[in-house]
């Protein structure tokens, strides 16, 4: 049984972990990006809707197309979503907040509309979507990890965007940390007007990262459907993930080697009342709370050692104007 | 033309809308010379600077660097002119190390190479005898060290001309000592520096030549060596203007507000008020001069009850009463309830004094908030008040209902002091009240503070201009980084004098004033 909750915790850890890493990198630009959870239901809804097409299209899938197709449609229209953000945020300086909130609005709307269509085409009595050609593509595991024990079932049971998901996470750390771009991203989101007098250009940090971030957030929205729902899109399936996701950037305070972590801490929090026998509905609620609970206690701590490394981005939010009199 | 030229300004002229910052100005920095720019506040020394560091783009004029005509048209074109300038506001990005910050932007062929970068920091704290840690972050760092890693940074970047905006204003003498002393090092290798300042020892004992400014035009350049104090001074204040600002003798004098040994502290330890005594007399206009962010602020702040002190007291004489009573560390509102009448006109006038998006009716309210019993606002006083005001002083507005931000700032100043002349105060304080006010407006403001006067109000006067400083006040108080450096009479001074204390604390300091 503890495989199995590792496993379900990791499932559930992953959206939240593309989530976040997108979030971290729009935040290390100074950017409180709120759309996050509308951004991660218009990755999901964009790879749905590819997805079938395609499949409506032919009559036998080719796996790689069918992995490719949806991928490429998602990355698409989360982008498109962050440039939205950008153009409001960067360009136009709109507030941050109600950009973002609105965008989380608008992009779960476009979800469900495009979702209920779908739903309309297929012309079922479940109002779902089932994709399960395409879901098993993203589903292909390793091909020997069934010989390997509990070791294969833990480790080397997922899908592929799972170690996606950690790779980006890796791949994002070590730029923030260790190279020139990751270290003038960070001059950006600290002090926009250091980095723009080292002659570091700060909208295009700040549209890259938003962007890009965007996109990464994206791909947990497409986890989500392919992987973890089997396929099935059904309308306000995603949850609270995305919110989940922001809460996790905080938790993590702003670090990806660490959200790798806290999304596994996250998702076993999640998954954890499931396995509790003989729990009730309201003591299942309550446990759903934990991650935000546990976000809040890493907040006051965070505050109250007063580091600052561990502290938001100081221009976090706030809209950069280069002085001109 | 001189070989060993490194910089060379002909006929800059710089104007803001209507102001010119500069006009005219001409001077050249020798290879192995520091020149001092010297100049009273607002004499355009920072404005011309920043012209040569890519920061504003002159309107008229040439640069040459090396002998050659040079457009400087971003802080990029400086850079690659070998021209850096560690301005007045540090630069640097708080979390990140001395080193990461002394390479921010830097485009490199080879990669990111941290070791190799802190080697070569070390190599030029080495030799220009600086202190640096590379590992250590921004925020843990004094100011002092602050100023190195930025120097650090211009020459990182292989600077050879150093322009540094008053780099010992944030300085302990110590400190001083240490930094001409790595200045001198740096002159010794050839690099060309010119240092903005005010402070006349610091210009006669560092530098090779002065060039002088005053309000924007260019004076003259002087050797070091064959100057003094006293030709300095004249050319930074140059000959009295008459301003014909009406002055009455003072009626019934008495002390109104005697402040008493107050210190204040800012958060990084350094000393913003120092043993400051003084006493505001009622009938007479007390003028206090100084060089911008001396302590004038935090001294008005600390009698109007939102700074607090470390020691020292502040008595107050009720003249309706006779009784004493001690200000310090009291609230706005506890000093109110006290029976004191005190208005308060701060430098910050959108900020501290009014609140921009609310009409000028509400405004006034901002004094009169407490007053009344009914949970429902009470409009018609407060309405009456402003209509009053903008009568009175000709505040040119479309209506008492138009946000106080929509207004030009005389109008917006007129409607602050008229407020705090309502209340009928005993004691006024008013911060640079004409600072960017038209001639007209000005008057109108000399005109309020004289008819204050003699209503026999205590008046407080922060000034900038010299001349009105000196044709206003009756006593004029000089502070100077913290300290009173003198109290001369108004009617006998001259604005030499002034100008001479106003640069004295640190003469002082720098003779054992510190342990």
């Amino acid at each position: 049984m503890i495989t199995t909750i590792i496993q379900r915790a990791v499932m559930q850890g992953t959206p939240l972990l593309f989530g976040s890493t997108g979030e971290i990198l729009t935040e290390k630009s100074g950017h409180l990006n709120l759309g996050i959870p509308g951004i991660m239901y218009v990755g999901a809804i964009s790879g749905v809707a590819g997805s079938f097409l395609y499949e409506q299209s032919v009559a036998q899938i080719n796996p790689l197309l069918a992995v490719i197709i949806p991928l490429i449609c998602s990355l698409v229209g989360s982008t498109l979503m962050g440039l939205i953000y950008c153009f409001l945020t960067v360009s136009l300086r709109a507030n941050q907040n109600v950009t973002g909130l609105a965008l989380t609005t608008f992009g779960i709307g476009i979800g469900n509309f495009f979702g209920g269509s779908l739903i309309k085409l297929v012309d079922t009595d479940i109002p779902s979507i089932a994709l399960s050609k395409t879901s098993n593509c993203f589903k292909t595991q390793l091909p020997f990890a069934d010989n390997l024990g509990w070791f294969g079932d833990i480790f080397l049971s997922y899908g592929f965007l799972v170690y996606v998901a950690i790779i980006v996470a890796l791949i994002s750390s070590h730029i923030l940390n260790k190279t020139r771009v990751g270290l003038h991203l960070r001059a950006v989101g600290e002090s926009p007007e250091t980095a723009d007098a080292a002659g570091i250009n700060v909208t295009k940090y700040k549209y890259l990262s938003t962007c890009i971030g965007s996109a990464i957030a994206g791909l947990g929205g497409l986890y989500y459907v392919m992987d973890y729902a089997n396929g099935v899109w059904s309308n306000n399936g995603f949850g609270d993930r995305g919110w989940l996701s922001i809460a996790l950037v905080i938790f993590s305070v702003w670090r990806p080697s660490i959200s790798i972590l806290g999304s596994m801490l996250f998702g076993f929090l999640y998954v954890i009342p499931t396995y509790i026998p003989g729990i009730s509905v309201s003591a299942k609620k309550l446990f759903e709370m934990l991650p935000y609970v546990v976000t809040i206690i890493v907040l006051i701590i965070t505050s109250m050692r007063d580091k600052k490394e561990n502290q938001p981005p100081a221009a976090l939010g706030l809209p950069y104007f280069r002085e001109e009199r | 033309m001189e070989q060993n030229i490194a910089l060379e300004l002909k006929n800059i002229t710089k104007t803001f809308g209507k102001v010119v910052a500069n006009k005219n100005v001409s001077l050249k920095v020798r290879k192995g010379e520091i020149l001092s720019i010297l100049g009273e506040n607002g004499s355009g020394k920072t404005t011309l600077m920043n012209m040569v560091s890519g920061i504003y783009f002159p309107d008229s004029g040439q640069i040459f660097a090396d002998g050659k005509e040079i457009v400087i048209a971003s802080p990029k074109d400086a850079f690659d002119h070998k021209i850096g300038m560690i301005h007045q506001h540090f630069k640097l990005v708080d979390v990140f190390s001395a080193a990461e910050n002394i390479v921010l932007g830097l485009e490199d062929e080879k990669g990111f190479d941290m070791p190799c970068y802190i080697e070569k920091i070390k190599e030029i704290t080495e030799q220009y005898g600086f202190e640096l840690d590379p590992y250590k972050k921004i925020y843990e760092m004094s100011v002092s060290e602050k100023q190195t890693v930025e120097i650090v940074k211009v020459l990182f970047r292989g600077a050879d001309i150093l322009i540094l905006d008053e780099p010992t204003a944030v300085l302990t003498p110590q400190e001083t000592v240490k930094l001409f002393k790595v200045l001198r090092n740096m002159r010794e290798d050839g690099k060309a520096i010119i240092i903005i300042t005010h402070k006349l020892h610091e210009v006669l004992s560092l530098s090779d030549n002065v060039a002088v400014l005053r309000k924007g035009e260019y004076i003259g350049t002087v050797k070091t060596a064959e100057t003094n104090e006293a030709q300095l001074t004249e050319m930074m204040v140059g000959k009295k203007i008459s301003l014909n600002i009406e002055r009455s003798e003072p009626e019934n004098v008495s002390d109104r507000l005697v402040v008493e040994n107050i210190n204040c502290v800012d958060r990084e330890g350094i000393k913003l008020l120092d043993n400051v005594s003084f006493s505001a007399r009622s009938g007479e206009i007390l003028g206090i001069a100084g060089i911008a962010g001396s302590g004038q602020r935090e001294l008005l702040e600390a009698i109007a009850g939102l700074q607090h002190l470390d020691g020292g007291s502040i008595i107050y004489n009720n003249p309706k009463t006779g009784e004493s009573e001690n200000l310090r560390d009291k609230t706005p509102l506890e000093i109110r309830q006290m029976g004191v009448r005190l208005a308060f006109v701060p430098e910050d006038r959108l900020g501290m004094g009014l609140v921009g998006n609310m009409d000028i009716i509400d405004n006034m309210m901002l004094r009169s908030y407490k007053k009344g019993k009914s949970v429902f606002l009470q409009r018609k006083k407060p309405k009456s008040l402003a209509e009053e005001i903008i009568e009175r002083l000709e505040v040119v507005t479309p209506s008492a209902y138009t946000p106080v931000r929509r207004l030009s700032g005389g109008n917006v100043q007129k409607i602050l002091v008229g407020r705090e002349i309502a209340s009928s105060p005993t004691v006024l304080m008013a911060a640079y009240p004409v600072r960017g006010l038209d001639i007209n407006s000005s008057y109108t403001i000399y005109n309020l503070l004289n008819e204050q006067k003699k209503k026999g109000v205590a008046v407080i006067f922060v000034g900038e201009d010299l001349d009105v400083l000196v044709e206003l006040c009756d006593r004029i108080m000089v502070i100077g980084s913290g300290r009173i450096t003198g109290i001369v009479d108004g009617r006998n001074t001259t604005k030499e004098e002034i100008g001479i204390l106003m640069t004295k604390s640190a003469d002082n300091e720098q003779n054992g004033g510190e342990q």
